[in-house]
């Protein structure tokens, strides 16, 4: 098994060539993420989960992510206890399921955002989960790169939207998302006119749209 | 199942987003789930919403773990087996392997039973008040006229029917409310097998509709 600290404590070969040895070349590679990517690339860290079960990686998915997947199932109506636990069963199943990440079909935040959902229904709403069949590929279609960078780029346009998306025209779009608040009941929530809420919310819908072309 | 490319009526926004953020109650995320592996453009428009919601999820604010989460999600992990991943399984329904779990299998392995002129009807258990169930109209007849208290989704599997408002055929989904009063009519030449959803009980015309109505759960 590999023993993510021994890999900070020296994480270069004696060699200099890190391409050698698999779990130091893993930790390296994490570290050099750490270090390069002020915005971090959750996909990537995912994949060194996935391949690897490389620790250092997936604790940075957990710092991100695993307070916002609490943040979210809270807004889903659990309460901090509830939400911290499935948040943390949430990215079990990450570490568990990585295998199943597929860049060229989801980013990393899609992918994660769908396992928190799927929780919600399981732990917190504890319905039965239909879901629609899986799409059967030709076996002879390889994902390509440029699919999952395409799909990459895209999803970092649309967080970037949502990022630069004034704060009020944020938070409504958001309580309309997760909270399925309608307008009027966001309305009673926030104690905004029904008008003003309408704009704003179309207002974020047209800015989402405009960016991402 | 194939994906038809005449899938003319598709599923609402509303659903769609309701079904991609996991509030959707069960009834109608099994006609969702089942309506979409049918159907391309609405998987691609719930794939959109679902990376709405990473990109959400991503910018959000975060709500503090306490300080061990990671640490005693890790020890959990170190007790447990290694997880091996399972390979999905084929699906050798004629339907949607959402609705054939339902169902128990196929079409053929449906228990109906007659509600008079010869419609059937099976009960699906879901939990919640909405309630699912599927419908068998023999080619040429017509279901009783009604309107709904709340709103009603009906998924076409096989053969076509009409109504007031359109023709709807495999995969196609009608939507209905309060105001819409319609007698759908089962097209000649095939029986035809629905899928319906509704979130409060449809109200029939006759008086006799209405007194059977409480037994028939529908």
């Amino acid at each position: 098994m590999l023993k993510i600290c021994d890999g900070i404590e020296n994480p270069y070969s004696p060699s200099g060539n890190s391409s050698v040895s698999v779990p130091v070349h893993v930790t390296e590679m994490g570290l050099r993420i750490l270090k390069e990517n002020k915005g971090h690339d959750w996909e990537e860290l995912l994949l060194m989960v996935s391949d690897n079960k490389d620790r250092v990686a997936f604790k940075q998915l957990f710092n991100h992510f695993a307070p916002r997947v609490k943040s979210f199932l809270m807004k889903a109506g659990a309460d901090p206890t509830m939400a911290e636990e499935c948040s943390q069963e949430a990215m079990a199943t990450v570490w568990n399921k990585a295998k199943l990440f597929d860049p060229t079909r989801a980013s990393a935040s899609t992918w994660i955002f769908t396992i928190a959902r799927n929780k919600r229904i399981d732990a917190i709403r504890k319905i039965r989960r239909p879901e629609p069949d899986e799409l059967t590929w030709p076996d002879e279609i390889e994902p390509a790169q440029e699919e999952a960078l395409e799909l990459k780029q895209q999803s970092e346009i649309l967080a970037d939207a949502i990022q630069n998306l004034p704060e009020k025209q944020r938070q409504l779009v958001e309580k309309a998302f997760f909270k399925e608040l309608s307008h009027s009941e966001i309305a009673l929530e926030t104690g905004l006119p029904l008008g003003t809420i309408k704009s704003r919310i179309r207002l974020a819908l047209e800015r989402l749209r405009h960016a991402m072309g | 199942m194939n994906n038809d490319k005449k899938i003319k009526h598709h599923l609402s926004k509303d659903l769609l987003i309701r079904y991609s953020n996991g509030s959707l109650c069960e009834a109608f995320s099994l006609a969702v789930a089942t309506h979409i592996s049918m159907c391309d453009d609405c998987r691609a428009a719930l794939e959109s919403y679902e990376a709405l919601g990473g990109a959400l999820l991503d910018v959000s604010d975060p709500e503090e773990m306490s300080d061990d989460s990671f640490e005693s999600l890790m020890a959990l992990i170190e007790e447990q087996p290694d997880q091996t991943t399972q390979v999905s399984k084929r699906n050798a329904s004629d339907v949607p392997s959402a609705l054939s779990d339902y169902i128990g299998g196929s079409l053929k392995d449906i228990k109906w039973r007659p509600i008079g002129l010869g419609v059937k009807q099976s009960l699906l258990k879901t939990s919640g008040n909405s309630t699912a169930r599927l419908l068998y109209i023999p080619a040429g007849t017509a279901v009783p006229h009604h309107s709904h208290n709340g709103n009603e989704l009906t998924l076409v599997l096989k053969g076509a029917f009409e109504d007031e408002v359109a023709r709807f055929g495999p995969g196609d989904v009608e939507m209905a409310d309060e105001d819409l009063d319609h007698q759908p009519v089962a097209v000649e030449g095939e029986d035809c097998i629905c899928l319906a959803v509704t979130d409060a009980p449809l109200k029939f015309h006759t008086f006799i509709h209405k007194f059977v109505q409480p037994f028939l759960k529908i």
